[in-house]
């Protein structure tokens, strides 16, 4: 445990004193800023209008219409960012040969690669964290529902979380940065644009693919509904990608 | 302390290491020299766990490099070729970071830090990133992050390349000042560095072994001649011929400019040697002893003797 703390801090520490941490932050929370605000006079202007009529004024909810499609604009933004927190997480360590001190340490590649995870989940905790701060606005000018606002940002933790693990995998296969980046990117939108594929076929292939897919798990999530299917989907698919990464750094000890 | 027994590493088709076998004692210096590409390297990763051999066994301190890597990780202190150097840390917080990672506890991680600074002579750049440093101060840090917990064992390959004169001799007290306290292991392919530092040494050349042990056992086994070379204006056969007359000289040899005169051990021809080729008048330039090992190391590395 300690030396994955130690890890943790590392990378960290590096993640700060580069300019990759500053430069993600500014443009997720710039982007997050913008869409926040261009919701909230959607849903004004919106609300001026329903309110005319007693039946639609029943039906406005920030939740549904500020909120929801946040989330989903921030998961798309995710899907850019992720990847260049995870670029240089392994493969910098093998270009300036600096693995070779981790793995003449006694660490394991277990620990290695989790000590990468948790730094990198760190940093999405941060970056989300960030945003919530908009939302200080929106529960002192309104009322939004407290339960569906958590599960959305659980379910952005959880993608993002998926999303790094993806990311530590393609890292480790390579010794260059900008591979690693453009491989995670491809993938990421390769599986969060899944089911726009499934509506083409149909029966068992259709839902097997739509299953598949990241945006499919985490619409739900951010209209409030906590499934353990969900749940299970995403933390399967970190684990898949940290175990293949494990794979990776390990096949140095037969190859 | 090391001991490398029949130990081959193969990466595919290409052999870097073949059956090698060799030991070093524990408090003892020695030096694994080889030309370029001789498997110096490879044959360090293996010990230091870094690289699966392909057979063989090697032990250090007492472990199994494969079976007890961990042990063997504690035990040992390694300066890879290329120094694993973090560039935006400072070097107090590169070696905390070192210290954590090989798992010095946290009450004698400062003195750790504090005794290898002032070992390695980085006082005064503790505080700097290390970005910042000569390239000589970088060495010191990857020399000083090796002994950061104290291993009974030091690795160091290749510890001088890319020094400048200064820098080079200065590292090489360092590693002098270290002796008696750790057995250690370093790569070189500059002779000199093994003649100067070293107690014994393990020559290998293209994956296999050539020679192996102490300075003194090896020059004794063969140095069975004593001699000079001679740099001359022209060294022909004409003066071969001249100086095979000398007696007592049993063999000459010409190569370029240089004539290479031999005689058997225990005898002293210098002098003679000398006025004959002044009396001559033969355009003397420089005239040096015959190095034992420097001989056998050039004849291995040109592929002139067979083990």
């Amino acid at each position: 445990m300690n030396n994955i703390w130690a890890l943790v801090k590392k990378e960290i520490r590096a993640y700060f004193s580069s300019p990759i941490a500053y430069v993600v932050i500014f443009s997720f929370l710039l982007l997050a800023g913008f869409f926040f605000y261009s919701l909230v006079m959607w849903f004004n202007a919106q609300a001026m209008q329903m309110a005319q009529n007693p039946y639609y004024a029943q039906q406005i909810n920030i939740n549904e219409m500020v909120f929801s499609p946040l989330f989903g604009n921030m998961s798309i933004v995710l899907i850019f960012v992720i990847p260049l927190l995870t670029m240089r997480l392994l493969a910098e360590e093998k270009k300036n040969g600096t693995d070779e001190l981790l793995y003449t340490s006694p660490l394991s590649v277990g620990q290695i690669v989790l000590g990468k995870y948790f730094a990198a989940l760190v940093m999405l905790a941060v970056l989300l964290g960030m945003t919530a701060l908009l939302s200080i606005f929106a529960f002192a000018f309104g009322n939004p529902e407290v339960a569906p606002w958590l599960t959305g940002y659980l379910g952005l933790f959880l993608m993002g979380a998926t999303f790094i693990a993806i990311g530590l995998f393609f890292s480790s296969l390579t010794e260059n940065q900008i591979v690693a980046a453009v491989l995670t990117l491809l993938t990421l939108l390769l599986f969060f644009l899944l089911n726009w594929v499934s509506s083409l076929g149909n029966g068992a292939w259709r839902s097997v693919v739509s299953y598949l897919s990241f945006s499919e798990h985490f619409g739900v999530m951010t209209q409030g509904i906590l499934d353990t299917k969900d749940i299970a989907y995403y933390l399967s698919f970190s684990f898949f990608g940290l175990f293949l990464a494990h794979s990776v750094l390990q096949s140095r000890r037969w190859r | 302390m090391i001991e490398v027994q029949r130990l081959t590493k193969k990466y595919g088709e290409l052999v870097a290491v073949r059956d090698l076998t060799f030991k070093v004692e524990t408090g003892r210096i020695w030096g694994l020299l080889g030309p370029n590409a001789a498997g110096k390297t490879t044959t360090m990763r293996i010990l230091t766990c870094y690289l699966p051999a392909t057979a063989g066994r090697a032990t250090v301190a007492g472990f199994d490099v494969f079976n007890e890597p961990d042990a063997v990780k504690k035990s040992i202190g390694y300066l890879p070729e290329v120094v694993p150097l973090y560039l935006d840390m400072t070097v107090s917080g590169y070696l905390g970071f070192v210290a954590e990672i090989k798992q010095v506890p946290a009450a004698k991680r400062k003195a750790a830090i504090g005794r290898v600074i002032e070992s390695a002579g980085l006082k005064d750049v503790g505080h700097r990133l290390i970005r910042n440093i000569s390239r000589g101060f970088k060495q010191r840090v990857g020399i000083a992050q090796a002994m950061i917990h104290d291993p009974q064992v030091l690795v160091l390959d290749e510890p001088t390349i890319g020094l400048d004169p200064a820098q080079i001799r200065e590292i090489r007290e360092l590693i002098k000042g270290l002796r008696g306290e750790r057995t250690i292991l370093l790569s070189t392919h500059i002779l000199p560095e093994v003649t100067q530092v070293c107690d014994g040494v393990v020559i290998i050349n293209e994956g296999r072994l050539m020679a192996s042990g102490s300075l003194e056992d090896l020059a004794a086994s063969f140095e069975r001649n004593d001699g000079v070379i001679l740099k001359l204006r022209r060294a022909g056969a004409e003066e071969a011929a001249l100086f095979q007359g000398l007696p007592g000289v049993d063999r000459v040899s010409a190569e370029g400019n240089e004539l290479r005169i031999e005689w058997s051990r225990g005898r002293d021809l210098r002098d003679d040697v000398a006025r004959l080729a002044l009396d001559r008048r033969l355009g003397l330039q420089e005239m040096r002893s015959v190095a034992g090992i420097e001989d056998l190391y050039l004849k291995i590395v040109s592929g002139g003797l067979e083990q």
